[in-house]
């Protein structure tokens, strides 16, 4: 079998790689996303706060301060084009105390350095007003209009998507083993003996960015994975708080962050603890109750009982504290150590990544036929009541609601299932239509939805699959056929 | 004399029934019941213990429909039962009521369709 | 778009949709459409082909499906209108209600009473919060029930059951009939949630252990579940040392409760009552909406489908006659209960006539005096030899004890020996 060939090589199928991916797009390149689990957006990407951060945060200098700022920047119109739910809806910083308010002076100052737009520091009252459920007892904060939130595997996946549209290559299961380079070439190996080779390799393996970096040459970082937990509301609490809210910082993070989601849940954490394990997404009680009790803490009235779910990400922290995008050599980037405010930072760090290739000496041609618009996910849920009437007298499976929490139809779920990138597992449809994703947790649509998956992709039902892998939803028949 | 404690399941109040039997095995004694029917279920639970069994049953057309037997099976007989059903198909266009087995393993008990749906 | 009007429109098409139906067409109404989401009638009866309903309504021990059979023949037989794979998104306090079909596409009706009776749903993982990793092999009761008894698939073949509600209990017998080995059921308080005679006849038949004050606290695993850790609790539900057990598992099941599916009320439609996670409504079943009445499941969670249909039938006839537009009872009577008791339904009573109150007792009571207090007199005590939180109870008011006594009504259970 003929090795296939292409220009770029991107490692990593996550919010990263998927934006780089669809930049590389734009030009008359060939490019592929090798990403080892079955589906994209599997890493840090589909578990984090959602948050497109002011960037006050990071020092000035550092390319945190400056990915950030224009990463933010950029934000609005990327979502747009990928049609991605995307709302600048503001973020606060808390301080209970006046300790804590010297802090939040320090961060509106970095802020107006980093370039921050019209960040101001209010006090509690000021802010009760138009936050009316938050603690009695803040007694300042820092407000940044700016902040926005977004659904970060949403984007992922559209970004992917886009790029595939645009002639992108996409390579499942495919966990990178080796990269050779003989001349000009570099040759990358998967665990299952595949192989591809490129003129340029990308880096963007998220957590496992440094074991990948070494396969080139050896890595001049380390990744210190660090777990973060979270709680996910009933959508009954997305109204509870407007603006997404943090908690000081302490020297393990932003803290605590009480957020709706662009979807309208209530989403709290993370938790921020160091782990060995690049696989452990566990969550356990300390975690989740330390989370719980933090919110509270910002938000007094927080009904108990209200939590849809639970979940961890991995966020790939970098031993030397800022993002690495740096040639390790020729035609080897590595785009690593991205954790927060790495979301924000995507748009920006694959536009600085595109430069950074066509400075080197690769030529980069603009495609004519580029199409940066991908029909949005939730395009159905856009349309007026008449306009879904039309559609539902065209396609009659889109009247046909098989998820009821959320509403979505079999028509939705079909939909889905035909855009690349195409979900393989159960998992996929809900990240991608948001079937299960509500309060019953797909307790009711579940069988259907594994149905549905395997009349459109020809998997046989017993092989239907969560997260694919062994993750079986069903063992065997009741009665032999 | 040998006593037993019973939790009624004739129906959902779950009486708690005080059996008292002779060393033969003889009943002599039932209390706690508040039924007839308490009674005739303690009997029997001590005498020759039945239930009635539901399950499914695949049908010629490809659905999968819901049966039951028509009275009390042996409780040492209900797998051999759900074994027996595991190759027994119901004919095409098998409707509610309808028989599927009769006699089941000879126990009396007819194997009945109890509903329609079923993908 | 289409709209057109109706007299009576029910949402949901299950026991509690088709006995209000059945009963408002008794009552004389004659413009009745069902709207039911699923492809056929019966709501979820249809996967309880167990046997045990209907010994109250009909006298005679019916399994899930038959139950439902007996309803749908009614409503087919007296040429009640349905709809089926019919979703509706909303009610408006107008009573448009607008709903979705692949027929009909997106379509209004205006009604003249509308009743909701739409059921309730199983407590998931995420709400019960259990921590560990998110393999596949985890589901509530009722999905594994779907699987096996309407698709036919086993889930697996090791199980865990994590709650004694009734479905886990049927479940751990039905997955037990099929070949699979169930290692334990496993109840965060000190007593079964379920019906003692399914302890009896779904657990202790087939040898199954029940673990009282044990809970889940973590669930292992990284593709499929693999086992679970447990642990025992005292009774604040916090972990004690010394009771912890690995047991390993292909599947655990959850059967920790079941909360109304009141999303058509609780966005700002109908008051709602925080313990029955339903709406606050009168004798007859009738929301702080006017002419928008609820019942079964979707209003208070019953142990019976009996009273469920019970329940719906006194919707039924009640939404016929606001249909009518007969007159209405003029009355503000608020029901009051104690601190043992959880929540009675209805929660007011605004017109004089015989009324049951349905209720729950928070704990296990032996021996207890239930006592219906009417403007402060002692209206009726009735013993009972043991009160129960799984458990439904009734008091009956009489239209006498309300007319002789002006005041609120007061439900209390007085614990023997106290």
């Amino acid at each position: 079998m003929m090795t296939r060939e292409y220009d770029f090589a991107v490692i990593g199928g996550g919010v990263i790689g998927g934006l780089i991916a669809r930049e590389l797009s734009r030009f008359e390149v060939t490019t592929v996303i090798l990403e080892r689990s079955m589906d994209v957006s599997m890493g840090a990407s589909k578990a984090n706060s959602g948050i497109v951060h002011a960037g006050f945060d990071a020092e000035r200098g550092t390319l945190k301060a400056r990915m950030n700022v224009r990463g933010s920047e950029l934000m609005e119109t990327v979502a747009s084009e990928l049609g991605v739910g995307y709302r600048r809806n503001g973020s606060v910083v808390t301080a209970f105390s006046d300790k804590e308010r010297e802090h939040l002076l320090r961060l509106a100052e970095r802020g107006a350095r980093n370039g921050v737009k019209d960040i101001s520091v209010i006090d509690g009252d000021r802010l009760r007003e138009f936050e009316p459920n938050l603690s009695p007892e803040i007694k300042y904060a820092l407000y940044a209009p700016t902040g926005a939130i977004i659904s970060p595997y949403g984007l992922c996946i559209a970004a992917v998507g886009n790029a595939m549209d645009n002639g992108c290559d996409l390579m499942r299961g495919f966990e990178v083993t080796a990269v050779e380079r003989s001349g000009e070439w570099f040759t990358v190996t998967s665990s299952t003996g595949e192989a591809i080779r490129c003129r340029a390799v990308i880096n963007a393996a998220g957590i496992n960015s440094d074991i990948v970096a070494s396969m080139a040459s050896p890595a001049r970082f380390r990744i210190l994975p660090r777990k973060g937990e979270y709680l996910l509301c009933d959508k009954e609490l997305g109204g509870m708080v407007g603006c997404t809210v943090f908690g000081c910082p302490t020297e393990k993070g932003k803290g605590v962050l009480v957020t709706p989601t662009v979807d309208g849940n209530l989403l709290l954490g993370p938790t921020a603890e160091d782990v060995q394990d690049r696989d452990d997404v566990a969550t356990c009680a300390d975690g989740l109750s330390y989370v719980e009790r933090s919110a509270l803490r910002q938000l007094p009235r927080l009904p108990r009982g209200k939590v849809i779910t639970s979940f961890a990400g991995l966020r790939a922290k970098a031993d030397g504290g800022d993002f690495i995008i740096e040639w390790s050599e020729r035609g080897f980037l590595n785009v690593a150590g991205i954790d927060s405010p790495g979301l924000s930072s995507a748009p920006a760090i694959a536009e600085t990544v595109v430069d950074m290739i066509g400075n080197s000496g690769f030529r980069l041609d603009r495609k004519r036929n580029f199409d940066p618009f991908r029909k949005p996910l939730d395009w159905f849920s856009r349309l007026s009541d008449e306009e879904k009437s039309e559609v539902i007298r065209e396609r009659p499976e889109y009247g046909h609601i098989v998820c009821r929490c959320e509403k979505i139809s079999e028509g939705e779920i079909r939909d889905a299932i035909r855009r690349d990138p195409r979900p393989h597992d159960t998992d996929g449809i809900k990240r991608r239509t948001r079937s299960g994703m509500g309060r019953c947790q797909g307790g009711f649509c579940l069988p259907r939805v594994a149905e549905i998956l395997s009349e459109e992709t020809g998997i046989p039902f017993l092989e239907i699959t969560k997260a694919s892998g062994g993750s079986y939803i069903n063992k065997s028949r009741t009665k032999g056929d | 004399m040998k006593k037993r404690k019973l939790i009624c399941i004739v129906c959902p109040r779950g009486c708690e029934i005080d059996v008292t039997m002779s060393d033969h095995g003889e009943i002599t004694g039932i209390e706690g019941n508040s039924c007839k029917r308490g009674e005739t279920y303690a009997r029997a639970e001590c005498t020759h213990p039945v239930r009635i069994l539901t399950t499914t049953v695949r049908c010629e057309d490809g659905r999968l429909l819901p049966v039951r037997s028509s009275c009390g099976i042996p409780k040492e007989r209900l797998f051999d039962c759900m074994e027996e059903l595991r190759s027994v198909t119901a004919a095409a266009g098998a409707m509610i009521g309808d028989t599927v087995v009769r006699n089941i393993l000879g126990t009396g008990a007819d194997i009945v369709v109890s509903g329609n749906a079923g993908a | 778009m289409r709209r057109f009007e109706c007299r009576l429109v029910i949402v949901g098409g299950g026991p509690a949709g088709m006995s209000a139906a059945v009963a408002a067409y008794e009552a004389g109404e004659r413009d009745i459409l069902i709207l039911e989401r699923e492809h056929t009638l019966g709501g979820i009866l249809t996967q309880c082909i167990h046997n045990g309903f209907g010994l109250h309504r009909f006298g005679e021990e019916l399994t899930g499906p038959e139950y439902a059979y007996r309803y749908e023949k009614s409503v087919k037989e007296l040429g009640i209108k349905y709809y089926t794979d019919c979703t509706v998104t909303g009610i408006s306090s107008d009573r448009t209600v607008s709903a979705v079909s692949a027929e009909e596409g997106m379509f209004k009706i205006q009604a003249g009473a509308v009743i909701v009776a739409t059921g309730c749903r199983e407590r998931p993982r995420g709400a019960l919060n259990i921590p560990g990793t998110r393999p596949s092999g985890v589901y509530t009761a009722g999905t594994a029930q779907k699987f096996v008894n309407i698709k036919g698939y086993m889930p697996g073949k090791e199980i865990v059951i994590l709650g004694s509600g009734d479905i886990g209990l049927i479940m751990a017998r039905r997955m037990t009939l099929e070949g699979a080995t169930v290692r334990a059921v496993l109840e965060i308080m000190p007593y079964s949630s379920g019906l003692a005679r399914n302890i009896e006849q779904c657990l202790n038949d087939y040898g199954i252990p029940l673990y009282l004050s044990h809970t889940v606290s973590e669930i292992h695993g990284k593709e499929r579940i693999e086992g679970v850790s447990v642990v025992r609790v005292d009774e604040n539900r916090r972990p004690v040392p010394g009771g912890e057990m690995y047991i390993p598992c292909d599947t655990l099941l959850l059967s920790c409760g079941l909360i109304p599916e009141n999303e058509l009320a609780s966005g700002g439609l109908a008051m709602c009552d925080v313990t029955t996670g339903g709406c606050i409504v009168d004798q007859d079943r009738e929301s702080s909406a006017e002419g928008i009445f609820f019942c079964g499941n979707v209003l208070h969670v019953h142990d019976l489908v009996d009273y469920v249909s019970e329940e719906a039938a006194i919707a039924g006839r009640a939404a016929a006659a606001f249909a009518r537009g007969d007159k209405r009872g003029d009355v503000n009577i608020s029901v009051h209960f104690d601190k043992n008791i959880r929540y009675c339904v209805p929660q007011k009573i605004t017109s004089l006539k015989d009324t049951d109150i349905y209720f729950r007792v928070k704990d296990v009571h032996r021996g207890a005096t239930v006592c219906v207090n009417v403007g402060g007199r002692v209206v009726s005590e009735q013993k009972k030899i043991r009160l129960a939180p799984g458990e439904m109870e009734t008091v009956h008011i009489t239209e006498r004890m309300l007319a002789e006594n002006t005041g609120d009504i007061t439900v209390s259970v007085i614990p023997s020996g106290v």
